[in-house]
């Protein structure tokens, strides 16, 4: 299936007769709207001259001091000054491209990777390279490897992106020996590293892994998000960077949006102050860990050939579908059968990922879950009745 | 209200189109549901540009209630795919009785189904593609190998590779190896319960769009399609620039009597309503062979119904003529 006519596909996900495990978002009724709604009336009844005006291109000083708190629980010591707030993760990303990225210029990135991320560094028209990916995380052998024979062929190796937690689309998290040993390589080979983790707080066992940006604050950039915590509509995110880089994002953030929402910003910058946010995010944790085990039961019962590591938090199931079965080809009977996913070559520069799917947990709750995999199930057994009658 | 468009209206025509809100129904259960988006966009502007009152809706689940709930003068449906072309949705609105711009139930199944469609063509002496048509049971039970070869032998290659049933272009293929059927066969089947494996015609593609009118249908200049490269897949037809559009068709005057003749009959033979796109291939001798035929055809800028409506009369002028004589569906 081509690009164009998956997204006519998912033009139909969203409707309600499909159990939809294809999107990485947080469920409407999981968010605080009665403390949002207080405090958005508040903001603009008593606090307009700041909430609705411009406002700093770095962010509101009262929201990055909150984030000095937040990354502090996911493993990132820093200070005020440091963290450079934008509109959503994905700014921060797009906005880091924009700085550090020029044409030809290589990207490495783990194996798979995040679909969002592909999107902005092929904008920048960058070389995109897989590096090799076990449950442990990226492999620091692979990232030299990579590095020498990008170098090789005279390519600049510009950044390297993970997403060390609960990885979109895999679900593994990478391993603390795993981090020291990675960082280490980047340091030793000069490149940098871009640390996405909208996820660390959503463990659903322990807390989070040291961060890479505490083992190397001067070579990791990290990037956090209250898209998953709190709300994505109102989309703030941000940037820790080592200082030279920090100034080169905040002229770019003014140049590309003049300043993040100073209105989004103080809403979360009063909801962390006011509110017991670590409440809300243990709450969201026992519901996604309730959403991941009603997929992974729900997978063993109707899908016992297919493949899948475990998640330990987050969002997502990479599955491997039986018999190499492609996920793409599947997508149009699924839709027809009421479910959505993601086909896996979303997740890949290149045409590997063919025979995974990303399975989303997130979104509906247990039930919906569970029978969007039985649905599934079933379309995997016709395409291999059709597969076995093809002799393939 | 400021009226745009209407210079070519009469004044009778105008007062019922202004007076008449018309519910312009899209969207739906459907892998066709982003383009009936866009196409009920493109209605709906028209409409729009005529100074009607016009509300662009999408389907739910419970259509007949959804309709009920609201107090639409005329519906005019623009689901492409299962729910909007096979007859289901029009049987909710002949339930209804609302008057609509559209077809009724019969039509709806006979033009669903390609190979139906095709076999009644045949028969009124169209030239027709030959075709075999595999259902999923029939692919399982008798195995890819016998099917795919069997079929080579009959219609040779090239070969045209379909869903059964369904619209812009998902899941064709278009086949020159025998070892590259039995893939294209189960990605149609991916689509539809059946496929249809179509002898490749080789020559121009061409759409002819049929409208009522008041001296009955009347078909619209042929429009030919010439993909810039490749085929006429889903992509080429909803991406803009990626194909070049003939308005009208580059055949001489006589073949371009038969696509309209050939248009009309079809029309007319399967029972179809307010408007109908039927596709064919015109080949190196002038003979148009008939693929298919829509009875709600796509509306976006890049789809050729708009076109060949356009150049026939002013488009405002002939959306306006199709709300004012919408009947309830019989």
């Amino acid at each position: 299936m081509t690009a164009s006519e998956i997204r006519a596909l998912f033009a139909v996900a969203g409707r309600p007769e499909v159990v939809s495990l294809a999107g990485g978002m947080p469920p409407p009724d999981s968010l605080p709207l009665d403390l949002l709604s207080d405090i958005a009336a508040r903001l603009v009844l008593t606090d307009a001259a700041a909430s609705l005006q411009y406002g700093s291109a770095q962010g509101d000083v009262l929201l990055r001091e909150s984030v000095v708190e937040v990354a502090a629980e996911s493993g990132v010591h820093t200070h005020p000054g440091d963290v450079v707030v934008t509109t959503g993760s994905q700014q921060a990303l797009d906005l880091l491209a924009r700085i550090l990225v020029d044409p030809g210029d290589a990207v490495l990135v783990e194996s798979p990777t995040y679909v969002g991320a592909l999107g902005v560094f092929r904008s920048y028209e960058a070389v995109v390279r897989h590096v090799a990916t076990d449950a442990d995380g990226m492999s620091p052998e692979g990232l030299r490897a990579a590095v020498a024979e990008e170098r090789a062929v005279g390519r600049r190796v510009k950044l390297v992106y993970v997403v060390p937690n609960h990885q979109n689309p895999s679900g593994a998290t990478m391993s603390s020996p795993r981090r020291d040993a990675l960082v280490e390589a980047a340091a030793a080979a000069g490149v940098l590293v871009v640390e996405d983790d909208p996820y660390s707080l959503l463990g659903f066992d322990g807390g989070p892994i040291a961060s890479l940006h505490r083992r190397d604050p001067g070579g990791v950039v990290h990037l956090g998000s209250f898209s998953k915590i709190l709300a994505p509509g109102l989309r703030v995110g941000y940037a820790i960077a080592p200082p030279a880089l920090r100034d080169k994002l905040v002229l770019a953030a003014e140049a590309a949006v003049l300043c993040p929402s100073a209105f989004a910003q103080r809403v979360v910058a009063a909801y962390l102050t006011e509110h017991p946010w670590r409440e809300h995010v243990k709450g969201l944790r026992v519901m996604y860990r309730e959403r991941c085990d009603a997929m992974t039961d729900a997978l063993a019962r109707h899908l016992p050939d297919a493949r899948w590591l475990a998640p330990r938090g987050g969002f997502f199931v990479w599955a491997r579908l039986p018999d190499g079965l492609d996920a793409s080809a599947l997508l149009p009977r699924a839709i027809q059968a009421r479910v959505a996913f993601v086909p896996g070559s979303a997740f890949y520069a290149g045409d590997q990922g063919g025979d995974h799917a990303r399975l989303s947990f997130c979104l509906p709750p247990p039930a919906d879950v569970a029978e969007g995999v039985r649905r599934l199930a079933g379309v995997v057994t016709a395409e291999r009745e059709l597969r076995s009658a093809a002799g393939r | 209200m400021t009226v745009v468009g209407t210079h070519a209206m009469s004044e009778q025509v105008f007062d019922a189109v202004v007076r008449t809100p018309v519910v312009v129904l899209a969207g739906g259960f459907s892998s066709e549901r982003e383009v009936s988006l866009r196409s009920a966009e493109g209605v709906a502007a028209v409409l729009a540009d005529t100074g009607c009152g016009v509300q662009v809706i999408d389907a739910e689940p419970d259509v007949l209630g959804q309709l009920q709930r609201l107090d639409a003068g005329v519906v005019w449906p623009t689901l492409h795919g299962a729910a909007g072309e096979d007859g289901s949705l029009a049987e909710v609105l002949r339930l209804l009785g609302v008057p609509v711009v559209g077809t009724g139930p019969d039509g709806c199944r006979l033009s669903w189904d390609k190979s139906v469609a095709a076999a009644l063509a045949a028969g009124w002496g169209i030239a027709v593609p030959p075709a075999i048509t595999v259902t999923a049971d029939l692919f399982r039970d008798l195995g890819a190998h016998r099917l795919v070869e069997s079929a080579v032998v009959r219609l040779g290659l090239p070969l045209a590779v379909k869903p059964k049933r369904g619209g812009s272009g998902f899941g064709v293929h278009v086949v020159h190896r025998v070892d590259d059927v039995a893939q294209a066969l189960m990605s149609a089947l991916g689509h539809d319960s059946a496929a249809r494996l179509e002898r490749m015609v080789s020559g121009r593609e061409v759409t002819v769009t049929a409208v009522e009118t008041e001296e009955g249908p009347r078909a619209c200049p042929p429009v030919e399609i010439e993909p810039v490269a490749g085929d006429y897949d889903f992509s080429a037809r909803y991406t803009a620039g990626a194909i070049e559009f003939h308005v009208p068709a580059r055949v001489d005057a006589a073949t371009a009597g038969r696509l309209e003749h050939g248009a009309l009959t079809v029309h007319r033979n399967l029972g179809l309503g307010a408007l109908s796109r039927s596709d064919w291939i015109v080949d190196t001798a002038g003979t148009p062979w008939f693929l298919e035929v829509n009875t709600s055809p796509g509306m976006t800028p890049t789809s050729t119904t708009p076109m060949g409506l356009a150049a026939l009369a002013p488009l405002p002028e002939v959306v306006s003529s199709l709300v004012t004589r919408a009947r309830p569906l019989t």
